[in-house]
């Protein structure tokens, strides 16, 4: 069962091959038997996943199940779950029972969906390799000394090695297209707005995305469906008519034009990176698309502009974990001042400090106006440059990451260097636009991940994109040894 | 050396919503601790604020009673800092764009001119909870309650001289958001909370001074004793060759001093940027006449009216419409009275304001009604009772016995107008008191009052004043006659 699609399950399950109390079984015994060595499950919640299966079943039983209902789902630990640790990888929260779902979570038990577990991530979503997390870093199934890409590296790995068929995941700055694209599955980051953040912990507001991430096109259509829509509990969720992003799936792609921004093509591209893109693209030309250069000329300054709004966003959104009233407490304080600082210093790792320090210092007094300020007048030259190519075309088309992934430990030292590897997904968040990652071949024996960008709300276009390469390729069915 | 005060007041109101500004936890004053906030209101992880629609009508509605422009655009901003009952390391307030702006507010002087003071802005935010450091040996209790109640903080121009104009200001505040209803002013349960900038300056020096800021005096005395404290204290400062340090302080009230809490200096940097989890707040044309159309009539506009309506001086005007309630419970009772606009001012402002000082009760606690109010006046004017004997139906009405009517139908307080039965009283008193009589006719025309004294007596104050005087000075003939 575990080699299945979300779509193949759901289908399965409505035919009565199998009911949700058996699939459940089988992907916890796979998980039980598996994670230990990807560690990309950090929480596992049997109890609650058999109950919930057993009222999928039930639920079909009765005629009332919904299309989604009895397909295991986990949720990257960013999202509130109630009564369950939610600890965004962070020991700051180590001992956080959520009182509460978040809104992504309450749709999905609504819609029958069954929670396996919490999935490892970087901690408070920073990082681009899973390696700062205080649970120790998740692994690629397709080579387990490398890393599976970050924030929601827990995520696509354990999409890759056929945990379950499909989980949540966040983008900041390309938390889901990144991993999806070095784990060779698929990952959607929605028009900012689209996805409810109530209750997924805020790394970077302004920017944070929920989405989902699964081996196909047609599942993140399916987990969009539900995951999708306006929440009044975001006031940034957007009231925006939510299509049923299935229907336009096989739609043919004739004429469709894509853009391929010149500066994602350019220096700092690994060229067997390149060579697998160029085909993707050859592929598309197949398709009945038309390809034209574009530019995106703001596109260098993109990745500065994020690490200014990124940080100080987080350095104010992270001030709540005092030791006050939830999370890491110090032993003994001696006093407030104390108390304030041994459980920071204590609570969060490095990482997240480096990025608390960034951020305080960027909104500073007598600074603000040269970092934070001007980081967002960058901003908006950036969207507009991407509003300006997709007057052009329909959608773009480029790597995901300019490179393939990286051994464990290979840039630990140098967050510069781990910045970069996001080179080609942090402008999106930028610009609040859609985007996603699909499996495009392999380069030095590892997936290459193909990004799509849409206009805002465009999801349906990128699903629709997306599918007809998969229908005509079978990258994104490709199983790492070992997983099959 | 002539030196001149500069004040300039910051005032927190609370406005009157029934849930917070970001959630939807009750506002209700006097809960147990941490019983009225959810988890938006203790910042837990992954929460998300949505602002309460109807904090923004009232500032709004503030906005337009004191001649401000109301901003079709206004942010939220955070202020960033660590409190332990500040939840989120943040606080969600208006910085570089608030709602309102520009505004201003007419006060009176003691030698009867009128003075412009300029309201600078006033901004939405929300509250803190309150730190409780009593009763938990060596630690601190956090009670969130508070935590997300809406605040409006209106800041005046440093335009006040005096700290007797910074109390009318205030007064003059005071009363304005209680009329518009969006403020219940208990300045004891901190709805109405002021900081005061205080500085001196040489007269006639064009530059100010430099400025301390007194936190949180809560009531109008203390901001005038406040007030005139830190003014000396800066002037005797000044003139032995000190300086002023640009700090904040507190006041004392069991000492009447204030004194250093923190130096600008070492004051937090707050580090305010745009909050990303609110959109701007836009006001549109149609809401703004929305609100314009709930607007109240407003203090100097009715005490205008009260004058030329009712003919009351410009002092009984300003005490009766000193609060929304007192000028609405005084029309009414000159409605029922059949319009004795004085007598009612003068009840109002008498009796019935004296018995609510000697009781400590408000005025929606008043036993006696506009209307029980209104029909004893009536009764004065139709001559059933006496003004005298109307006090004592009063004091019944306070004490619970019922209406005027029936008080005085009870107790039998109905004025005595049977001349008859006056003639008679009249003559018993003559006859008993022949050596007055002899005095008052040799003369002593001052004994008048000796015998309208007695024959009230005799009739349990029920006689008629007029008809007995008229009575008596025919029955006794001329005095020295």
């Amino acid at each position: 069962m575990h080699d299945k699609t979300i779509a193949e399950l759901a289908a399965a399950l409505k035919a009565g091959e199998f009911s949700a109390v058996e699939l459940t079984e089988s992907l916890l015994a796979r998980i039980e038997a598996r994670n230990g060595e990807l560690n990309a499950l950090i929480t596992v919640t049997p109890e609650q996943a058999l109950a919930a299966a057993k009222a999928a079943d039930a639920a079909r039983a009765k005629g009332e199940a919904g299309p989604l209902a009895g397909i295991p789902i986990a949720h990257k630990d960013i999202f509130c779950t109630e009564g369950v640790r939610t600890s965004c990888g962070s020991k700051m929260l180590d001992n956080f029972i959520a009182p509460y779902d978040a809104t992504v979570v309450t749709r999905m038990k609504e819609a029958g969906l069954v929670m396996l577990g919490k999935t490892n991530m970087d901690e408070f979503a920073m990082g681009s390799s899973n390696e700062t997390s205080y649970y120790g870093p998740a692994r690629n199934p397709w080579d387990l000394e490398r890393v599976p890409g970050g924030s929601s590296g827990g995520s696509a790995a354990a999409v890759a090695a056929r945990l379950v068929p499909g989980v949540t995941g966040t983008d900041t700055g390309g938390s889901i297209r990144q991993p999806a694209a070095l784990c060779g599955i698929s990952g959607l980051k929605p028009t900012y707005g689209r996805v409810s953040r109530y209750g997924m912990i805020a790394y970077a507001s302004s920017l944070d995305q929920g989405g989902p991430m699964a081996r196909t096109a047609e599942d993140l259509a399916l987990l969009l469906n539900v995951m999708a829509g306006f929440d009044p509990k975001d006031s940034t969720s957007i009231d925006h008519v939510v299509p049923d992003y299935t229907e336009q799936l096989a739609a043919s792609i004739k004429g469709l034009k894509i853009g391929l921004p010149k500066e994602y093509f350019g220096e700092g591209l690994d060229a067997e990176v390149g060579k697998v893109i160029e085909a993707a693209i050859d592929e598309f030309r197949r398709l009945g698309a038309e390809v034209k250069e574009v530019s995106l000329p703001n596109s260098k300054l993109s990745v500065p502009a994020y690490y200014v709004i990124a940080p100080a966003e987080a350095s104010s959104n992270l001030s709540r974990y005092d030791g006050v009233r939830f999370g890491y407490r110090c032993d003994s304080p001696r006093d407030l001042e104390d108390l304030y600082k041994r459980s920071r210093g204590e609570g969060f790792g490095a990482e997240v400090k480096r990025r608390i320090l960034v951020g305080t210092y960027a909104l500073s007094a007598g600074y603000y106006d040269a970092y934070y300020r001007k980081a967002q007048q960058v901003r908006r030259l950036v969207r507009d440059d991407f509003i300006k190519a997709l007057n052009e075309v329909d959608v773009l088309l480029g790597p995901t990451t300019p490179d393939v992934a990286f051994r464990l430990g290979e840039k630990g030292d140098d967050p510069v260097q781990m910045y970069l590897s996001d080179v080609y997904t942090i402008a999106l968040n930028l610009a609040g636009l859609p985007g996603m990652s699909i499996p495009a071949g392999f380069a030095k024996g590892l997936p290459v991940g193909l990004q799509l960008i849409g206009r805002d709300f465009d999801e349906a276009r990128l699903l629709n994109v997306a599918h007809k390469f998969q229908q005509a390729t079978d990258w994104h069915a490709a199983c790492p040894k070992g997983f099959e | 050396m002539e030196w001149e005060t500069v004040i300039g007041l910051e005032v927190h109101t609370q406005l009157s919503t029934r849930s917070k500004i970001f959630s939807g936890a009750s506002t209700a004053y006097g809960a147990e601790p941490n019983t009225q906030a959810c988890a938006i209101d203790l910042g837990l992880p992954g929460v998300l604020p949505v602002l309460n629609e109807e904090a923004v009508r009232m500032a709004v509605k503030f906005g337009l009673a004191v001649g401000a422009e109301v901003a079709p655009r206004s942010v939220f901003a955070r202020k960033n800092y660590f409190y332990p009952d500040l939840p989120k390391g943040y606080q969600i307030s208006q910085y570089e764009l608030p709602i309102v702006a520009r505004g201003y507010l007419d006060i009176d002087l003691e030698d009867g001119s009128t003075k412009r003071i300029g309201i600078t802005r006033a901004h939405l935010e929300e509250d803190a909870g309150k730190s409780l450091h009593e009763d938990f040996a060596g630690m601190s209790g956090i009670d969130l309650n508070r935590a997300g109640t809406p605040l409006l903080e209106i800041v005046s121009e440093p335009d006040l001289r005096s700290a007797k104009e910074a109390v009318a200001y205030l007064k003059k505040l005071h009363s304005l958001v209680m009329y518009l209803e969006i403020c219940d002013g208990n300045m004891q349960e901190g709805s109405f909370r002021c900081d005061a900038n205080v500085s001196v300056r040489r007269k006639g020096d064009p530059k100010f001074g430099t400025r301390t800021e007194i936190k949180n005096v809560n009531s109008f005395r203390f901001v005038e004793r406040a007030i005139n404290y830190e003014v000396e204290r800066q002037i005797e400062l000044l003139e032995s060759g000190g300086k002023v340090v640009q700090e904040t302080r507190l006041y004392d009230a069991n000492k009447d001093e204030t004194r250093s809490m923190r130096a600008k200096e070492e004051a937090n940097d707050y580090r305010y940027f745009p909050d990303p989890d609110l959109l701007p707040v836009e006001v549109t044309a149609a809401f703004l006449d929305q609100v314009r159309a709930t607007l109240p009539e407003l203090p100097d506009a009715k005490r205008k009216r009260f004058m030329e309506e009712y003919g009351l001086s410009q002092y009984d005007a300003d005490v009766l419409t000193s609060s929304r309630e007192l000028a609405d419970y005084y029309e009414h009772v000159v409605q029922e009275s059949g319009r004795q606009a004085k007598p009612a001012a003068n009840w109002v402002m008498g009796e019935l304001t004296g018995a609510l000082n000697k009781s400590g009760l408000a005025l929606s606690q008043s036993p006696v009604t506009p209307q029980m109010l209104g029909q004893l006046l009536k009764r004065i004017q139709d001559g059933t009772i006496s003004g005298k004997i109307a006090k004592d139906v009063f004091e019944a009405m306070w004490n619970g016995e019922g209406e005027p009517d029936a008080i005085i139908e009870q107790r039998g307080l109905k004025q005595v107008t049977d001349i008859g039965a006056i003639e008679a009283l009249v003559d018993q008193v003559i006859a008993a008191n022949p050596g007055q009589v002899a005095e008052y006719k040799g003369g002593k025309e001052k004994l008048l009052g000796f015998f309208v004294g007695q024959v009230m007596k005799a009739s349990g104050g029920k006689a008629n004043p007029a008809q007995l005087n008229e009575l008596l000075r025919k029955k006794l003939g001329p005095a020295g006659g």
